[in-house]
């Protein structure tokens, strides 16, 4: 099942709607890896709100991908972790090393803004 | 498993074969845990181990079986999990099973996170004959 990747502003929002497989996940990453030069997009908001289990593979792909946006000049933030699936995760010995995540969308939005607008200070200076 | 355990009427066999099977086969757990009565995220903790067990099979063994079934020890319910497949085995079970070990450039958490999200967890695999897991969850 694809993924929705929606346009707004300056960023992309992914929503995972349902349950994904491996082959999902990977066109996802693939999928925003290229959108984020197609539309210069400076942040990536993934809301996992609807993923059912995090697994080792899907954070493994999660982590990639906000590692290869990092690298293309957008920042990634994961927004929408449940409470159950932030305890499978520990137990698990999952960790998004390096990666953002934010409650929910608006707190997403607000990190990534948060985000830019130090860098477009940074380049200024 | 001791004698006292008793294996419930309801069992779903799932074949583990492609990545999608492993979506297939936590979501049968998940439903099974749910109709035992845990909740949603005790259900969770069972799918992301049926996950992992799921994605060992079709990374190392590209062919086996997840089987969830209900199970009952007096008045506890619970839900046991196994995990069937003819692959290669594991060399050292008790490496693969301490964390941070893997063959196949994963991340080496597999089986030692898959024990500590269950109570309950057994491995056998014999070197060219296959590997079994069985891992069990109960109710609170």
């Amino acid at each position: 099942m694809p993924v929705p990747i929606l346009k707004q502003r300056d960023y992309l929002i992914a929503s995972i709607q349902a349950a994904l497989n491996d082959e999902d996940l990977k066109r996802l990453r693939e999928a925003l890896v290229a959108q984020v030069g197609e539309f210069r997009s400076r942040g990536v908001i993934v809301d996992i709100t609807a993923l059912d289990v995090m697994d080792s593979f899907a954070a493994r792909t999660l982590r990639d991908l906000a590692h290869m946006t990092r690298l293309r000049g957008a920042e990634t933030v994961i927004v929408g972790i449940q409470p159950e699936v932030a305890f499978a995760m520990v137990q698990l010995g999952l960790t998004l090393e390096g990666v953002a995540a934010a409650l929910d969308l608006e707190e997403g939005l607000s990190y990534l803004d948060r985000k830019t607008r130090q860098g477009v200070r940074g380049v200024s200076r | 498993m001791g004698d006292h355990i008793r294996t419930l009427a309801e069992e779903t066999v799932v074949p583990i074969r492609v990545d999608s099977d492993i979506v297939a086969a936590r979501q049968h757990g998940r439903a099974l845990a749910s109709r035992v009565g845990f909740s949603p995220g005790e259900a969770t903790l069972i799918a992301t181990a049926i996950s992992e067990l799921s994605r060992n099979i079709v990374h190392y063994a590209t062919y086996g079986e997840i089987i969830v079934a209900a199970v009952e020890n007096g008045a506890r319910r619970g839900v046991v999990v196994v995990a069937r497949d003819k692959g290669p085995g594991i060399a050292d079970v008790r490496r693969a099973t301490a964390g941070g070990y893997s063959t196949s450039g994963g991340l080496g958490l597999g089986l030692a996170g898959v024990r500590r999200l269950m109570d309950e967890f057994d491995i056998v695999s014999d070197l060219g004959i296959g590997t079994t897991v069985t891992a069990t969850k109960w109710k609170l």
